[in-house]
Parts: structure tokens; C-alpha cells; sequence
């Protein structure tokens, strides 16, 4: 406890200078006072923040305890389930910060409010490389938060050798020990990837390429997960798993008998932004919350705490930043794999998708032995019906 | 006479209110849901997609039964015991079997996992005295276990409460007429807690075909039950979601036709029996 209030207080000190430094410049001038006492909807991955965990600045009590505007902070385990969410109108954010390709979505069906930069003063450090990108080319809607790549995780202690393919996840060998994305676009990118396609064909016959091979290696693997992962990989529990670059680096600090790699087939690049929805009750509060994000001392401690690459100069320059030159976040030109970036799919192509994916998790086997059970059991219940009529008709005659 | 039926109306107004907005209108939009396409036409699509899923729908049937019947075997011989015990005793055991539930249903799951994982707690102790490792979670008898582990109390409460009421002047007189211990379980007690059995039966069928949680965190991929799909339906999007509501739709009416069955046979049972 003594350990923790000494480091929110040297924390505190370091943020000091800072602000004060910023204020004198004179560009943080505007007055947010008239928004205290409000409340501001983030919507968020899990474990994509700094929470204050092991020793970390919390984020969000921070801006709480800057501007006196409640955050009100909620999780989502995939974009299509975020998506569902915002489009079923179930609740309103003022925060959202999804993938590339789910932003191209919700701006091409005008689910995104255009941002005020006005007001996002800090979007300046930001790398050039990762303004107007093909999914905001205009960059009216959102601003980058973490950048990162998926990879390929093993288990040193039970994989052999130093696999460099997606076909370790098609290895018999490890059966029942793989753990495969559960969200269509992430499974059906690593299939593609090694089948060699693009992520973003539109063309069905690859899609039912694709299918199949995921269908193949449906009975090796042990379950689809998401976040269930971080428990799995770091208990041993599995020995394979596809999952984001950054996230390796969390269970790794867990289970040193971990190790990444990116396969040679080629990975997913991913940015996920920062944007507003439309809808959106605390605009002002929610730039203002964007801004607050890109601060030196929040983004390095968001960017330590949640391992992913940052896309902000200020945290790649920074004295307190611990993954500065961590070969998986930032590997050099050499080292670099080959990416292919997830652009929005036409409607048509992604309910096909849906479908193939559906098909892919609903096929289950042989199940025989479950028909022939059911089976029996319903013949029982109809002779005991007929038993019992029977007898019921026999008691009435009777009487 | 008019007066207090009017009491009895007013008293029982908020449930009707209750009723009509969070049943009746739901089950509505299930049912628009089913029938309709994006665009809000009618259309019989979704419902001709479902033979789609017989597999899992079937599954979760064979899986819900197999959980129910285990947990009437296991509930039955405890609610006789502890409805014959004294009590305090019976305090006691009721309050054991009810502690498990203050705690959350998912959290109870989810340490199942960790019971039964690859490195769990059972297969340390197998390893620790020389034998193999066993296969236990991401297989059906997970599912089935996880199922009967969540709904067990919902199985010993209505039969225990049946097992209560009944006349002890009635075991009296079948002993007076020379039953013995068994014929007494057999002919009295037994038709008499039908009642406790059949909604028993129904608090634990129910839950247990239309689950999704638990096949999700001990089933493996083989295990995909009705639920799963419905979940997943939902969570891809809008076409999806039809798709989604009508296998609900179907669920619904399957195990309606389920329990119409079973209250039939305890209805004539009963019957004969007064």
C-alpha cells in the first residue's frame, strides 16, 4: 500500500511539470469547468487500459479527478459484438475506440460523429504514418490508440522446435491443445493467410476455401476464445494460440515459457482508434477525454500497462516508456512480417462470412451415438404413454 | 364477493403490469423477430434455416435430459432424507444446499474450469501419484456436470417442499395396512411428491437445454449446444439476428411442447390417485 502511494505520488510530481509545462504554453487555454458533474460512456476492449492494477496509474480516475466528469467505463470482446451493441441503440457512448475496418463500417453508415481536432490539440504527436489511413483516409472520425499485429503464441515446454508457420496451427500434434480466434474476421484471416489470399477478397470460392481449412482444423482445437486466453496460455493449459502481439507480452511477464512469433505467411496490421458515435450524449467531454489520452504521462502509462504499440511520439520518446525497443512491438525493417490490413468487407461478402462461420462452429462431428440415445428415450416415453392410457381405460371400466 | 375480488385485482395488478412489459411484449418481438426479414417483411426464411441446426438442437435436448435425470437421482434420495430429519437438522442441510447458489452462477463455472483444466486441480493430484493425466474439461461430461452442479438445488427445493406436506397420518395408515419401508416409498410418498418431481424436472430441463454459458467454458468445440448458436446469432449483426430469434422461437415451443407432456401424465396421475 505504502509502495503504491509513493508511486501515484511520483507519478503525481512527474504529471506536474508537465501540465504546468503545457498550461504555459498556452494551448490547453479552454475552460472545461461548465462540464463537471458530467458523466462520460467509454466503451472499451478489455484489458485496454491502464486501471491502476499492479502498481499503474489509473487512467480513468485521473481525468475524473482533472475535470470532475464521471467516466463510465464498459467493456466489449470483439467489434462485432460492440457493433451489435451500438446498432441495437442497447446504450449510448460517447467513447468507442474499435479497429480499423469496424470504423470504416460505422462511417460508411453514418454511425460516427465527425470530430472537432480543435479540440484534440494533442492529435499533433501522432506519427505521420498513421494519419489518413484507408479506413478514415479524410481523418474526420477517429484517432489512433494502439497499433499491433496478430501472431502466433506457443508454449516452449510443448511445442518442438521454433515453428515460423500458421501450420503449427493445423498440426495434429497438438490436438486439443490449439486455441483459435472466436470472432470471424481474426479466424478467417490467419486462413487466409496461409492459403494465401487476401483478407479482403470478395471472391466466395476463397471464402469456401477458407472455410474449409478452418473446418479442418476444427476437431485440433480445444475452443474459440477471446480474452479466455490470457488465463489459458498463461496456466498451460494450451500449447498453440493465435492472439494480438501485445497481449503475448502480458502473459509472457505470467508464463516465461511462453514465445512469439510472427508466422511467415503473413499477419493482420490493426490500428484501433479513438472516435465518437453518433448519439453521443458528452461530445465536448469526449474530445476532451481523446485529447487527455494522447497526455505523455497517460499514454506511456497505457502504453506500458497494456503492452500494445503506440502509434504517439511522446510515448516512443519517453524516458518512462519500458517497451521502447521491444523487438515484437517495433521489430525492425528485417524482422518485419508481412501484413495485410482488414478493409471493410460489402455487405454481401460479410454476411457470407457470417454464414461460413456459422457453418464452421455448428458442424460438430458424428453424433450418432446422440441420435440413437434420443431415440430410445422417445420410444420409452411413448410406451409408458400407451402403458398408462391403457391402464387409465382399464380403471374406468373397472369401476 | 365483488368487493374482494376487486381487492384481489388490485393486488395483483403490478405482476399483470409486470407480465404484460417484460413477457408478453418480448415474446411479441421473438415472435415479430422470427417472422420477418431486415426490411421488417414476413418471411419464412429463418424459420427454414433452422433445419440447419438439428444437430445442436438435438444435442442440447440429450444433454438437458441426461443433467435432469442425474439431478432427480442424486435430489430425490436428499430431499426424503432431509425432509425426514429433525429440525434442526434440517435447517441445517438446507442452508448447505442453498449456500453455493448466494454465490454468482458464472463465477461457479468458471471455477469448474479450473478443476477440471489440463493443469487443474484433479489432474495435479492424478499426476502427483504416477498416473496419467485425465481428459475432463471440453468434453460433454464437463457440460453435463457443470449443468447438474448449477441447477441441482432447483431439483431438491420443490421436492423437498412437497415432501413436507405430506400427510404423515397417510404413511401412518399404509403402515397400520402392513406396507413395509419400501412399499411405503413406493405407493404413498413417491405418487404423492409427482407434483415436486414434475416442476423439479421443469426448473432443471429448462435452464439446462437452453444454456449457453456453461458449454461455452467447459465444452469444448464438440459441444455446441442450442444456446451457443442463439448467442452467436445475436452478436453477428442485424440478418443474423432474425436468424437468431426464430431458433428462439422454436426452443420455446419445443420445450413448451416438452412440459404439456409431462404435466399431462402427472395430471392423470394425480387424478387417479384421488
Amino acid at each position: 500500500m505504502k509502495k503504491l502511494f509513493a508511486l501515484l505520488l511520483a507519478v503525481l510530481v512527474l504529471a506536474l511539470p508537465l501540465t504546468l509545462a503545457a498550461g504555459a504554453e498556452g494551448e490547453t487555454a479552454k475552460d472545461y469547468s461548465h462540464l463537471k458533474g458530467t458523466t462520460l460512456n467509454v466503451y472499451n476492449w478489455g484489458e485496454y487500459i491502464s486501471d491502476g492494477s499492479e502498481g499503474s496509474l489509473d487512467v480513468n480516475a485521473e481525468f475524473e479527478k482533472r475535470y470532475g466528469i464521471t467516466v463510465n467505463y464498459t467493456n466489449f470482446e470483439s467489434n462485432e459484438n460492440m457493433y451489435t451493441k451500438l446498432k441495437n441503440g442497447g446504450a449510448n457512448y460517447d467513447v468507442i475506440i474499435p479497429s480499423d475496418y469496424m470504423i470504416a463500417r460505422l462511417a460508411q453508415q453514418d454511425m460516427l460523429e465527425e470530430l472537432d481536432f480543435s479540440n484534440i490539440p494533442n492529435y499533433k504527436y501522432i506519427l505521420d504514418k498513421y494519419k489518413g489511413l484507408y479506413y478514415d483516409a479524410e481523418q474526420k472520425f477517429s484517432v489512433p490508440y494502439t497499433v499491433g499485429m496478430v501472431g502466433l503464441i506457443y508454449n516452449t515446454k510443448m511445442v518442438e522446435g521454433t515453428p515460423d508457420s500458421w501450420n503449427l496451427m493445423w498440426d495434429e500434434r497438438y490436438k486439443g491443445d490449439i486455441l483459435m480466434f472466436n470472432n470471424p474476421r481474426d479466424a478467417f484471416g490467419i486462413a487466409q493467410c496461409l492459403l494465401g489470399q487476401s483478407v479482403n477478397t470478395t471472391d466466395k470460392a476463397e471464402w469456401d476455401a477458407a472455410a474449409a481449412k478452418l473446418a479442418e482444423q476444427k476437431p485440433l482445437v480445444s475452443s474459440y476464445v477471446m480474452d479466455e486466453v490470457f488465463n489459458k496460455m498463461e496456466g498451460g493449459e494450451a500449447a498453440v494460440a493465435a492472439y494480438y502481439a501485445g497481449d503475448f507480452l502480458t502473459m509472457y511477464d505470467v508464463n516465461p515459457d511462453l514465445a512469439f512469433v510472427y508466422p511467415k505467411e503473413g499477419v493482420n496490421f490493426f490500428v484501433d482508434a479513438m472516435c465518437v458515435p453518433k448519439g453521443a450524449q458528452n461530445k465536448e467531454a469526449a474530445e476532451l477525454y481523446i485529447n487527455f489520452m494522447l497526455e505523455e504521462d497517460i499514454a506511456v502509462a497505457n502504453a506500458n500497462y497494456i503492452c500494445y504499440a503506440s502509434p504517439n511520439k511522446l510515448v516512443l520518446e519517453s524516458d518512462d516508456y519500458d517497451l521502447k525497443d521491444d523487438p515484437i512491438l517495433y521489430p525492425d525493417e528485417s524482422a518485419m512480417p508481412k501484413t495485410q490490413i482488414f478493409e471493410l468487407l460489402d455487405e454481401d461478402t460479410q454476411l457470407y462470412m457470417n454464414e461460413k462461420w456459422n457453418e464452421v462452429k455448428i458442424e460438430s462431428g458424428n453424433n450418432t451415438g446422440v441420435y440413437i440415445a434420443l431415440a430410445v428415450v422417445a420410444a420409452l416415453v411413448v410406451v409408458f404413454a400407451v402403458v398408462k392410457i391403457v391402464r387409465g381405460k382399464k380403471r374406468k371400466a373397472m369401476y | 364477493m365483488n368487493r374482494s375480488s376487486f381487492r384481489t385485482r388490485i393486488a395483483g395488478s403490478p405482476y399483470l403490469v409486470w407480465a404484460a412489459l417484460f413477457i408478453l411484449v418480448p415474446l411479441g418481438m421473438v415472435a415479430y423477430y422470427s417472422f420477418t426479414d431486415q426490411s421488417g417483411r414476413f418471411t419464412l426464411d429463418n424459420m427454414a434455416r433452422i433445419s440447419d441446426y438439428t444437430g445442436p438442437f438435438l444435442l442440447s435436448i440429450w444433454l438437458g435430459l441426461l443433467a435432469t435425470v442425474i439431478c432427480l437421482i442424486i435430489a430425490y434420495p436428499l430431499a426424503y432424507l432431509i425432509a425426514n430429519s429433525g429440525e434442526k437438522r434440517q435447517r441445517t442441510m438446507m442452508l448447505l444446499m442453498m449456500l453455493p447458489m448466494w454465490m454468482n452462477f458464472l463465477l461457479r463455472t468458471y471455477s469448474w474450469m479450473t478443476i477440471l483444466g489440463d493443469n487443474g486441480l484433479i489432474n495435479t493430484l492424478v499426476t502427483a501419484i504416477g498416473l496419467d493425466p485425465l481428459k475432463l474439461i471440453n468434453t460433454r461430461g464437463a457440460v453435463v456436470l457443470g449443468m447438474v452442479y448449477d441447477f441441482l438445488p432447483y431439483m431438491v427445493l420443490p421436492i423437498y417442499t412437497i415432501m413436507l406436506k405430506i400427510d404423515r397420518s397417510l404413511v401412518e395408515a399404509a403402515q397400520d395396512l402392513g406396507a413395509g419401508r419400501l412399499n411405503v416409498v413406493k405407493n404413498v410418498i413417491f405418487p404423492l411428491s409427482v407434483p415436486g418431481i414434475v416442476s423439479g424436472v421443469t426448473m432443471v430441463f429448462v435452464p439446462s437445454v437452453s444454456t449457453f454459458y456453461i458449454s461455452q467454458k467447459l465444452g469444448g468445440t464438440g459441444t455446441l449446444l442450442i444456446g451457443d448458436i442463439i448467442e452467436q446469432q445475436f452478436q453477428l449483426g442485424e440478418t443474423s439476428l432474425h436468424v437468431g430469434a426464430s431458433l428462439s422461437f422454436v426452443l420455446m415451443i419445443l420445450i413448451f411442447v416438452c412440459l404439456t407432456v409431462m404435466n399431462r401424465f402427472s395430471d392423470s396421475d394425480g387424478s387417479v390417485l384421488v
